[in-house]
């Protein structure tokens, strides 16, 4: 395991409540700078919650976040995509009347600078620029075919690419890609892996929720395990099979009626 | 021309302007049912500069929008913060409060109008019109209309992506305010005379009906249902104005077509009559659905 030096995130002591239920209870974790780690845990552990509190939908009730040295607890949700924050969604939300480069062009949105680059068109002239960006992504990511289309009316499989696509065009320190692969066929699971690893070679740190302990595995080097709100195991996805604490949390104990 | 087409014309070149003064809010996300307080502020306030102050109408038409801009930037802020039908409701109190205001304001003439001596021939309306068009699909074209149409469809995510929400809605409320303004002031300079008991409920029913049923997803929909609107309850006219048998009953009628005919629209097209998935097909000669295989 790399040494905490080396973390593009920490999330240190985390708490959250909602009303009087405690979703995330004294969380504390690393992301090792350009790793592949994985969040997992049962259904309503807070995985999705932590996501959202990276990422500023939620505020944090205690605790803080740092990214790259910075302190972003309480980074407005605009501002956290210019530290270096972006993600997908376990429900996919692309914007539905936009088309596929309308949506990824939407990713670059942080890197336009001030009201002159709002203005242009993105068309023609000088901005131009921005659509031929999004262009050669969609290629970099076998998704040239589909430029034009309102995403409302693609196939499940290429709009969950065309998220991560999206989320790529911010240029992210680190990525939050949440189930990624849920809904997913083999091929096109198989097509998500390949394009994962390409935004990883990239020197992206990914931070995946995920269900699917196959993907998991043959994605990740470092896993991050939850259960009811708390951290219950931090190692490697070999490691994760044998925890005692990570099994209970799964399967029960054995003693249950 | 006539007389009777000419002035058709001309309202339908107000029209064209009132109509995008709604779609640009609309089109963020943003339902404004007090289109005719706007559309009177900017009556009222060229009407002013016009008849107090003399001024010619190169001024009192900017002047018109500047003002009825400024005023739209100002209560954004406490409209923008309510969401759906309260905001359709604040919209519609606020049009309610400019025609209290201004029924009670005897400078401006109070219940019994107010004349305009400066006339707009149909030219300055048509070149109005066209500059508003030409405007509306730049804005489009731009990352600030992408913005808008992201923060219509989701302000979360548009705000995880960086888009400022708040400065996007209440800069389309502005810009919405200031073409209101010029429909409002060129509806003025055309008639020269204005009075409030025009600007009611019914003017912005009917804008908001002209971007409704002409449809939000583009800028193409906003300047269809004004042509539409215009024009469809006038071509009903049209069998009794030449004369032909039962034409009369045709007009009496027309109303009750034109209902239905919005019912219809309604029931079966309703995102508008012109979608975003409509244009892309009439511009690729091709539905998007075919290319990606999932057509039947």
């Amino acid at each position: 395991m790399a040494a905490p030096t080396n973390s593009i995130m920490s999330f240190t002591g985390v708490h959250k409540s909602f009303g009087g239920l405690k979703v995330i209870d004294e969380v504390t974790f690393d992301v090792v700078r350009g790793s592949r780690t994985a969040l997992i845990g049962p259904n309503g552990a807070g995985k999705t919650t932590i996501f959202n509190l990276i990422s500023g939908i939620y505020d944090i009730d205690i605790g803080k976040i740092t990214l790259d040295g910075t302190d972003i607890t309480h980074t407005p949700i605009q501002g956290r995509i210019g530290h270096g924050i972006s993600r997908s969604f376990q429900n996919i939300r692309l914007m539905p009347h936009l088309s596929t480069i309308e949506n990824v062009m939407l990713g670059q949105h942080t890197r336009a600078r001030g009201t002159v680059d709002l203005f242009k068109p993105l068309g023609w002239g000088p901005g131009r620029r921005w659509a031929e960006m999004a262009e050669d992504a969609l290629k970099r990511f076998g998704l040239e075919t589909y430029p034009g289309q309102v995403v409302g009316n693609l196939p499940y499989g290429i709009r969950k690419r065309i998220e991560v696509v999206r989320a790529m065009m911010a240029d992210p320190k680190i990525l939050l890609l949440d189930e990624p692969a849920a809904g997913l066929n083999n091929q096109e699971t198989t097509e998500l892996q390949n394009l994962l690893r390409q935004v990883s070679d990239q020197g992206v740190t990914l931070l995946v929720v995920e269900h699917d302990m196959h993907f998991v595995r043959s994605l990740c080097e470092q896993v991050v395990v939850l259960n009811f709100g708390r951290k219950i195991f931090e190692g490697t996805p070999e490691q994760v099979h044998k925890d005692p604490g990570v099994l209970e949390a799964y399967l029960g104990t054995g003693n249950a009626a | 021309m006539s007389g009777y087409w000419g002035g058709i014309l001309g309202i339908l070149c107000i029209n064209i302007i009132f109509a995008y003064s709604i779609f640009l809010p609309a089109a963020s996300g943003q339902l404004n049912l007090g289109g005719a307080g706007f559309m009177a502020l900017g009556a009222y306030s060229a009407a002013y500069l016009n008849t107090a102050l003399e001024l010619p109408m190169w001024i009192t038409i900017p002047g018109a929008a500047i003002f009825t801009a400024a005023i739209s930037f100002v209560i954004a802020f406490p409209i923008l913060r309510t969401r759906g039908v309260y905001m359709v409701l604040a919209t519609f109190a606020f049009a309610e409060v400019v025609a209290g205001v201004i029924i009670n304001m005897e400078a401006v003439g109070g219940a019994s109008g107010y004349e305009v001596p400066s006339f707009a021939d149909l030219d300055v309306l048509a070149i109005l019109a066209i500059a508003t068009i030409g405007f509306v699909f730049y804005l489009l074209a731009t990352r600030f209309g992408l913005s808008m149409r992201a923060v219509h469809d989701d302000e979360n995510v548009a705000a995880l992506f960086g888009v400022n929400v708040r400065m996007t809605q209440v800069m389309t409320f502005t810009i919405g305010g200031a073409l209101a303004g010029i429909a409002g002031a060129l509806y003025a300079h055309q008639y020269n005379y204005i009075e409030i008991q025009y600007f009611n409920i019914m003017i912005s029913i009917f804008v908001l009906l002209y971007v409704l049923i002409g449809g939000t997803q583009t800028a193409y929909g906003p300047l269809f249902g004004a042509i539409l609107f215009t024009f469809l309850p006038e071509f009903l006219r049209l069998p009794e104005m030449a004369g032909v048998a039962n034409g009369a009953v045709l007009a009496e009628w027309r109303f009750v077509i034109f209902g239905a005919f919005l019912v219809a629209v309604m029931v079966f097209r309703p995102e508008g009559l012109i979608t975003r998935a409509m244009v892309d097909r009439l511009r690729h000669g091709r539905a998007p659905e075919d290319i990606t295989g999932e057509a039947s």
